[in-house]
């Protein structure tokens, strides 16, 4: 089965099992976000709460294939607790790990009702050469150390319809952060 | 091509020669191929099915000797391209039985545009406001989203025949249901159950309240004997790629009558029988609803393919379907018995009912790491929602697999599938 251990290692299969910061939060205090895939189904809910520039608690929901749920499995226990700026970026270098520049992102502040995660890897056509895969590129090199077990997903990359699943997650995720900042603003603004 | 002989029309199964598999598949130059080191076990057909060397030689040879316009041109290479044309609108009609071929066969661009094309054209010339639409749970996208569109535009009322819990059309109220109906549209066969709805009933019910019936044969008509006269619909859609054919060509048979009085659907040349700057007058049939270049070689390659089908015997092709469907519901339920939940029909002795699709889900395991994990073996089967939504939301499922059979499939097509399910149960245990 060449390839598909790479797809699916077993740190993925064991967050698809048993997945990490299942569940939901009162909102408010979090902020509730959704992403969809139309394409095939996957659909994340996101439960945010962010304290003082701080992740201080991350919740999932919705259902999906293995590599979004585990993808948002992995990324709710590598945020948690971070700062927003580690998160964003994080963010970044896992967008970069799967071969994804920071300006194809989901718009922000677009509402928590935006289809989120479908990306432009497709656009650019069928497969990607192997030296490629996952290394991102000269100006958003990937530091994979720096992304821990979420190094385990590199190997969607060579599965191009399977991109989306994994980015489905951290779309949503970028739109939390920028709503909650943006609310951050708009109450330092009315007080 | 291999050993097909013309065979005389037959009314049942029984006594038919099963098709030779071995001999079928060595037309089909697809299924040569490796996929991750295994044969190729091509299980999805009702996406799109594979090509004979015959349709594809087809389209060559037009292309290489007879490539000319249609309908303009007055030499010898052009008279051929439209003689090649029309064979091609005479071999469709002689397989669905259309009383007038060269006249109700008209060549769209798929399926999806043949329904278009009657929402466009004649229900937009004959519907009203509140007028009611009859149509399926278990739709098609394309046999549903026109109606919506149109229902949207016009404020139509838009009713729906249910599933029952064997996945089969609720047809208790149906008389209610149709009161006041004007148009019915179902299709003969779902996509993603494999359901049959019994066709005449529907069609029955339909006459006597009056409605228009459109038939949805995208699915059906590659599979089975079709007889529009018998059917009793009005308008009957379908595509060509999924009967052997091209991408690119469908069809829509509609009754002369019916069509006579419609206006056209896209404007253009070809369409017309005269132009000026104030206004046109719409040509004949079936040109009148081909508008602009029409796909050739489609149609060329579509006429290779009918004929293809009709030598294999269309009979024989369903009898083919059924014997596959059945092992295939056996076998599956045989080996994984409570873990595989199948979408449809699920008996294996009574193919009365459905046709040769068959969605499943396997345990919990998202379908599309099932297919993914598939492809690894060479085995082909689609994951999603099958361009069906509504019935997804029905079936309380984001998505399934779907595994689906054509006359160049057998048994160890089966097998490589259970094999492969068995290997991605064990993946994801
Ligand atoms: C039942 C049914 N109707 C309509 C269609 C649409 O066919 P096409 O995409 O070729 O227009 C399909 C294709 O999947 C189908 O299965």
């Amino acid at each position: 089965m060449t390839g598909l251990e790479d797809l699916y290692r077993e740190i993925i299969l064991d967050h698809y099992r048993s997945p990490r910061n299942r569940g939901e939060l009162p909102v408010p205090p979090a902020l509730r976000l959704e992403g969809f895939n139309p394409l095939c189904g996957d659909e994340v809910v996101l439960y945010l709460v962010i304290e003082d520039g701080t992740v201080a608690d991350v919740k999932i929901a919705g259902q999906g294939c293995s590599i979004s749920q585990s993808s948002a499995s992995l990324m709710s226990a590598a945020v948690k607790g971070k700062s927003v700026a580690e998160a964003r970026s994080l963010i970044r270098s896992f967008k970069a790990m799967m071969s994804i520049h920071e300006t194809t992102l989901a718009e922000p502040g677009s509402g928590s009702q935006e289809t989120v995660g479908l990306d432009d890897k497709e656009a650019h056509g069928g497969k990607i050469p192997e030296e490629e895969i996952g290394l991102g590129d000269e100006d958003h090199p990937v530091d994979l150390e720096s992304l821990g077990e979420l190094a385990a997903l590199q190997g969607v990359v060579k599965f191009p319809v399977r991109i989306k699943c994994a980015t489905l997650s951290w779309n949503v995720l970028a739109q939390g952060l920028d709503e909650a900042e943006a609310g951050v603003v708009q109450k330092n603004q009315a007080g | 091509m291999a050993n097909l002989t013309e065979q005389a029309p037959q009314k049942t199964g029984i006594g038919l020669d099963p098709i030779d598999v071995p001999a079928i598949a060595a037309d089909f130059p697809l299924l040569r191929r490796a996929i991750n080191g295994h044969r190729i076990v091509y299980l999805d057909s009702a996406a799109s099915a594979q090509h004979p060397f015959s349709v594809i030689e087809a389209m060559d040879h037009y292309y290489g000797t007879s490539h000319a316009n249609v309908h303009r041109g007055v030499y010898a290479v052009a008279e051929e391209a439209d003689r090649l044309y029309e064979d091609a609108r005479k071999a469709v009609g002689r397989l669905i039985g259309a009383p007038h071929p060269e006249r109700e066969i008209i060549f769209t661009k798929n399926a999806t545009e043949s329904l278009n094309l009657v929402a466009y054209s004649w229900a937009r010339a004959n519907l009203v406001r509140n007028d009611a639409v009859l149509l399926t749970e278990m739709e098609h996208h394309a046999n549903l989203v026109p109606w919506l569109m149109l229902a949207k535009e016009r404020d139509l009322n838009l009713r729906y025949l249910s599933l029952d819990d064997a996945y089969r059309l609720n047809l208790s109220n149906l008389d209610r249901l149709m009161e006041g109906v004007r148009l019915a549209s179902f299709t003969l066969m779902s996509n993603v159950l494999g359901t049959m709805p019994p066709a005449a009933v529907l069609v029955d019910a339909a006459r006597r309240a009056g409605a228009v019936v459109v038939a949805d044969g995208a699915q059906f008509v590659p599979h089975f004997p079709t007889d529009v006269a018998s059917l009793g619909c009005d308008f009957l859609a379908f595509s060509g790629h999924k009967m052997l054919g091209p991408t690119g060509i469908g069809v829509l048979w509609g009754r002369q009558e019916l069509l006579e009085e419609m206006p056209p659907f896209i404007g253009g040349g070809g369409m017309i029988r005269d132009v000026t700057l104030d206004g046109f007058l719409p040509t004949e049939l079936p040109w009148k609803f081909e508008a602009g270049t029409p796909p050739i070689a489609e149609a060329v390659g579509l006429g290779a393919a009918v004929r293809y089908l009709e030598a294999v015997g269309m009979e024989r092709i369903a009898e083919h379907d059924r014997a596959l469907t059945s092992y295939a519901l056996q076998s599956l339920s045989e080996r994984f018995g409570r873990d595989i939940k199948i979408f449809g029909p699920d008996d294996p002795n009574d193919l009365s009912a459905r046709g040769g699709v068959v969605s499943f889900a396997l345990r919990d395991i998202h379908p599309h790491d099932l297919s993914q994990v598939l492809d690894q073996s060479g085995v082909c089967v689609r994951a999603g929602h099958h361009c069906a939504k509504p019935l997804m939301r029905r079936l309380g499922v984001s998505a399934t697999a779907r595994a689906s059979f054509y006359l160049y499939n057998d048994e160890s097509d089966v097998d490589a599938l259970a094999d492969a399910l068995g290997e991605a149960a064990k993946l994801f245990s």
